[in-house]
């Protein structure tokens, strides 16, 4: 077995516990699995930003002029060099597999969630940007964690995101249009959770149209 | 079945058309390329498939064991994955090995680019006044003379610090006078930034091209290319003249993913030429059973013997890096060395350890930088050096070959460690005494005790002194 992100071989540890188990699929060397670096205590509760006590400044800007739209960000990793390196290959290169890495842990981060049983919405793509990379980073979360999504929005196409300065994103004009409505709360998919506008752009859009809560997941904060 | 196994375990090209129609395409000729590289409307490229200028190939060879992907040719099973495809709706495979140049998947076609297009002749393009020494001379003749029979073989095996880029030029001379197309690559990209001005000089009207990871051209669409190894993957049956420089340095020694693109860019009826001033085991084993010509060129260009390393015990040498500290012996070699008018270059065998020598010997007030594979300002560090701004420079074996410093003693600091193995070291030794004004300089090999390397290191050297007395 080889280690997704560096190529290297895995030696499993064979110790009497183990020895009579069927061997372990792993899919990450433990010196990868080192610097996944989880987000711990302290972060914002309202997006988790990491080490962070209490109600971030973000949150307090977003809680005045989007008064109520998003209930909660849950992230599972910081977005640090080693995950931007890896984003980079799995989003920007396009190696899908890449993200199989991350799969345990965002499955138990979403066990503990308690988002189970409400309704799914990954984010879309552009056309035009779904040609380009050839499958939908949100999707792709979403088949790691064994759900199944829906997706009531049309996208415009646009400049990629992290192509933009914080102003110009949190000025940008909104490039989703909603074209079903819900009533059942819902949570949202993502990959990284920046300034948070687009995860905003969405949620303002189904508030409007009573949907009773919006909460937000993504991996990277 | 029998036929898809050999089909496996050879390298085989002819999935390339071998028909090349004449076009007028330069940035396409003999090239092979993902849709999304190529600069052109769907129409003209519809339109150029239709004049079989442009021949769609299947990206990845499928077998019931495993696949190959026609790029780079890898064929290792962990390589490959699978990925639900948004744009045909189906999963596909694709390769992860080149994915670095864009993702090859199998339902998307390779495009090969006919190798008809026609490059001008040049007259007289060489400019190069300089003279040749006898042995290089030898050498020449050889090339020129393989240059014109086309299809075949030869390793240039000179000693570093020969003039091998001089030897070229006759054989390149011959090439671009019957418009034929060369190649010269290497895998550092730090030899092609050194070529490039050199050869434009020596070859002022020929357009030469430098292609590489981040380079300024990126069309490829030159009679005469210098390229990093890395690059040939986008070339197929390219290239009528192939010289490959350096053939046993990192990483294309290694890779097989490069020696498969450089068997691919070269014509079927090519000649390739192989330079080097350390062969591998494998290449030796070719020229003792006579499978691979050579020709030899034992001594450098200002006829001075090859400076043989000395090697030096020092049993407490590991002790002393733990602390990031250098023994009394050795500072005591360089507080002396440095009152001569020559540099120092400093071999160590880890990043971490040439940055923490580095920062110790400024310490003790020495004009020292260090420099690494990941150092941005590496380029500049070493221009720096060659000006003579500071006086010592510690390195990794990044430094190991294609550089040139005009007057350097060379102290390599634990000499056994592996990442020291004969050809490092032979091509360290060669750093020393690269001008006819200082032909002569120490090499030292710290060591806390002989390893195999090191003697085969220092015997070859013998060898090839000997040779040069000889002849």
């Amino acid at each position: 077995m080889r280690c997704l992100s560096c190529h290297t071989e895995i030696i499993p540890e064979v110790t009497w516990s183990t020895f009579w188990k069927p061997p372990t699929k792993d899919v990450a060397c433990l010196l990868c699995m080192e610097k996944l670096n989880e987000i711990s205590e302290p972060f914002c509760p309202q997006c988790h930003r990491p080490d962070h006590k209490g109600v971030c400044k973000d949150c307090q800007l977003w809680e005045k002029t989007h008064t109520d739209v998003l209930e909660r960000n849950v992230s599972v990793f910081p977005y640090n060099e080693f995950h931007k390196d890896i984003v980079a290959r799995w989003k920007y290169r396009g190696d899908y597999v890449l993200v199989d890495i991350y799969k345990e842990t965002i499955q138990r981060k979403w066990s503990a969630s308690g988002f189970k049983g409400m309704q799914v919405i990954h984010v879309p793509l552009s056309e035009e940007r779904i040609q380009e990379r050839g499958f939908n980073q949100a999707e792709a979360i979403i088949g790691l964690l064994g759900e199944r999504s829906i997706s009531p929005f049309e996208r415009t196409h646009s400049e990629k995101q992290s192509k933009r300065g914080k102003r110009d994103r949190m000025y940008s004009k909104n490039p989703f249009q909603l074209i079903e409505a819900t009533s059942k709360p819902v949570v949202l998919v993502d990959d990284i959770y920046t300034t948070g506008r687009t995860i905003r752009h969405m949620a303002a859009l189904l508030k409007e149209t009573g949907c009773p809560s919006v909460s937000s997941f993504t991996i990277f904060r | 079945m029998f036929k898809t196994v050999k089909k496996y375990l050879q390298k085989d090209f002819s999935w390339i058309p071998s028909e090349n129609p004449t076009h007028s395409y330069p940035s396409l000729t003999g090239k092979l390329l993902l849709r999304h590289e190529i600069p052109l409307e769907d129409e003209i490229v519809d339109h150029l498939i239709a004049q079989t200028i442009l021949t769609k190939v299947t990206s990845i060879e499928s077998y019931p064991w495993a696949y190959r992907c026609r790029r780079c040719g890898n064929t290792k099973s962990y390589m490959f994955a699978k990925m639900p495809h948004a744009t045909c709706g189906q999963t596909c495979v694709y390769c992860r090995f080149c994915i670095q140049m864009g993702r090859v998947v199998a339902c998307e076609p390779l495009y090969y680019g006919s190798s008809g297009f026609e490059w001008p002749l040049h007259e007289h393009p060489c400019q190069w006044k300089g003279e040749l020494t006898v042995h290089q001379q030898k050498a020449a003749d050889e090339l020129v003379a393989l240059v014109r029979t086309g299809k075949g073989e030869k390793l240039v095996w000179a000693v570093c610090g020969a003039g091998k880029t001089e030897i070229l030029f006759r054989s390149i001379t011959e090439a671009l006078k019957n418009g034929k197309r060369i190649c010269l690559a290497t895998p550092r990209t730090d030899v092609v930034r050194e070529l490039l001005p050199r050869l434009q000089k020596s070859f002022p009207k020929v357009n030469i091209q430098a292609l590489y990871g981040d380079s300024p051209d990126k069309a490829g669409d030159a009679p005469f290319i210098i390229a990093t190894t890395h690059q040939l993957l986008r070339f197929a049956h390219a290239f009528d003249v192939m010289v490959i420089d350096e053939v046993d340095a990192f990483p294309f020694h290694n890779d097989a993913s490069l020696h498969y693109a450089s068997e691919r860019a070269a014509k079927p009826q090519a000649s390739m030429i192989y330079l080097t001033a350390t062969p591998r085991k494998k290449q030796k084993r070719r020229i003792r059973s006579k499978d691979l010509p050579v020709v030899f060129i034992p001594q450098r260009f200002h006829g001075h013997p090859l400076p043989v390393p000395q090697l030096k015990l020092t049993p407490a040498l590991h002790r002393y890096l733990q602390k990031a500290e250098l023994h009394p012996k050795i500072l005591q070699q360089i507080a002396h060395q440095q009152q001569t008018p020559r540099q120092l270059l400093l071999f160590l065998p880890s990043v971490k350890m040439a940055e923490q020598i580095a920062e110790y010997l400024k310490e003790r007030n020495y004009e020292v930088r260090s420099v690494h594979a990941e150092d941005r300002g590496r380029a500049g560090k070493i221009q720096a050096f060659r000006k003579k701004e500071y006086r010592v420079l510690v390195t990794t074996t990044i430094l190991e070959r294609g550089v040139t410093f005009p007057s350097v003693d060379v102290y390599v600091i634990d000499a056994g460690h592996v990442v020291f193995d004969e050809a490092a070291l032979v091509q360290i030794a060669g750093r020393a005494g690269r001008s006819p004004d200082d032909p002569k300089g120490d090499v030292i090999f710290y060591h806390v005790g002989k390893t195999d390397e090191m003697l085969d290191a220092v015997d070859s050297i013998h060898y090839m002194n000997r040779l040069g007395r000889k002849l």
